[in-house]
């Protein structure tokens, strides 16, 4: 508890807010990276994930390859990138982050498109719609929560890694957590932690609000609830042998 | 290579406890995920909050985490206890979410058939609902390895010796070689662990090859573990 209460006392300790590297210069930083890697991954992956979602080619490439880079290990491809591109700006870890927040995206996109039901494009194409129409007006609205859902999971891992990538001199919340440890600052460490922690929840929280709201509206009215909800028994543990819910 | 073969017995040892590292997480998730999906799925009131609870742990970043678990448990910075209980606590958060889908895809007149012919809840959990569960519970549990092996590398920037150091000590010493010997020797780890979960598969759950509609429950759940929608 101890820890926790000097770890408070540096987050409010006014010295720690000042310049440029305050804890809103910091924060600014890291925001700001995690936006630029997101927009470079989003136009990688999703017009990719798209297409693969749209005409059902090559799904299978894009699952191995995603699963290949899930197991690529974040820290060393970032200290790996910024060895051999001889750089300590923040292009290298940009670059490696890049790749990394991409599977997740590839994933939502794709998986997104697919969750369409097949007769509702079929319907769509039967009243004459384009494929860009059908893809605009149809599939991209009905799969937007996960498109989302794929972008939400990525900014987490892209605000995680971040922190990680300032084992480089880059700025960000990180360096509160590299520079406490070179000095054994552990309130230092401590605070930048909860920090990131914060924006990493905060983050998770605005997703999970839009992506509650970007379900279309008629989606939303004509959803018919679980079958669990309707047995009104099941909250105190007691079910009816042999009684089915209603379908 | 020259790397590698200079500093067989380094290496040898950092893979040792790597593999240890990530071992005991994924255990520990599986069996604590076990009773917690289990309630999960049997309440209606409980499934939301624990779920909830499960997505809020996993959206912690790790470094952050390791950090913190000395003020959490009062464990010394250095401590491999701090990696070992993190991860543990992500590997209960994604898999408690894959327990309550996989014991929920059990087929209802399955598990009744079991009671009417007089199986208790204890008997009936252990010998029909969890081996039926098993293929989709195996495919959340092959995401959990993955992710830990991964993740492990992060806890050398506290100090905990394993094929993380490797990344520290080549960016100290300007080393990329250093650096790819770890990156290709995690993935090998990684791939190690996911072979010897499939084989389990294989060995315990002959009938899951067989069924086609575990195929695409497996499927959706290692989807959902990647888009948390």
């Amino acid at each position: 508890m101890t820890d926790f209460i000097a770890a408070f006392q540096w987050l409010v300790d006014p010295v720690n807010w000042a310049g440029p590297g305050g804890i809103p210069a910091r924060t600014g930083e890291h925001i700001v990276y995690t936006l630029l890697t997101l927009l470079i991954a989003s136009i990688i992956a999703l017009p990719i994930g798209f297409l693969i979602g749209h005409t059902g080619r090559l799904r299978g490439v894009a699952v191995g390859v995603s699963g290949a880079l899930r197991a690529l290990p974040t820290l060393g491809l970032v200290v790996y990138l910024a060895l051999i591109m001889a750089n300590i700006s923040i292009v290298p870890p940009l670059i490696a982050l890049t790749i990394l927040a991409i599977p997740p995206l590839l994933a939502g996109a794709y998986s997104g498109l697919e969750s369409v039901n097949r007769s509702t494009i079929d319907a769509a194409r039967a009243i004459g719609m384009t494929e860009w129409q059908i893809f605009a007006k149809v599939e991209l609205p009905l799969s937007l929560p996960l498109v989302l859902g794929g972008l939400r999971s990525g900014a987490l891992q892209v605000i995680a890694t971040w922190t990680v990538a300032a084992i480089l001199p880059v700025g960000g919340l990180g360096r509160f957590l590299f520079d406490g440890l070179a000095v054994q600052n552990y309130p230092e460490m401590l605070g930048g932690s909860i920090i990131v922690v914060a924006l990493a929840l905060v983050s998770d929280g605005l997703f999970a609000i839009t992506q509650k709201l970007v379900v279309p509206r008629g989606v939303a009215a004509g959803k018919v609830r679980s079958d669990r909800a309707k047995d009104p028994w099941r909250a105190f543990g007691l079910t009816v042998p042999g009684r089915q819910p209603v379908p | 290579m020259n790397f590698l073969w200079s500093n067989l017995g380094l290496v040898w040892n950092l893979t040792i406890s790597h593999v240890w590292l990530s071992a005991i997480p994924i255990v520990l998730g599986f069996v604590v995920s076990l009773p917690i999906g289990w309630v999960a799925n049997r309440y209606r009131v409980s499934r939301p909050v624990l779920l909830t609870i499960g997505g809020i742990l996993y959206a912690i970043p790790s470094l952050p985490l390791f950090f913190a678990m000395p003020a959490l448990i009062g464990t010394k910075i250095l401590d491999p206890a701090n990696v070992v209980i993190a991860l543990s606590i992500y590997a209960v958060a994604l898999m408690v979410r894959t327990t309550a889908d996989a014991l929920a895809s059990v087929p209802g007149d399955v598990v009744q058939s079991a009671t009417a012919i007089g199986f208790g809840g204890w008997r009936r959990f252990w010998t029909v609902e969890l081996p039926l569960a098993g293929p989709v519970l195996l495919a959340g549990l092959r995401v959990v390895s993955v992710s830990t092996v991964s993740l492990v590398s992060v806890g050398a920037l506290l100090g905990v010796p394993n094929l993380g150091q490797l990344f520290t000590d080549g960016l100290n010493r300007y080393y990329p070689e250093e650096v790819a010997v770890g990156i290709i020797l995690i993935m090998v780890v990684a791939l190690v662990f996911d072979l010897v979960l499939v084989l389990l598969g294989r060995l315990l759950l002959p009938w899951s090859r067989l069924d086609r509609r575990t195929g695409q429950l497996r499927r959706s759940a290692a989807m959902k573990a990647v888009t948390g929608a």
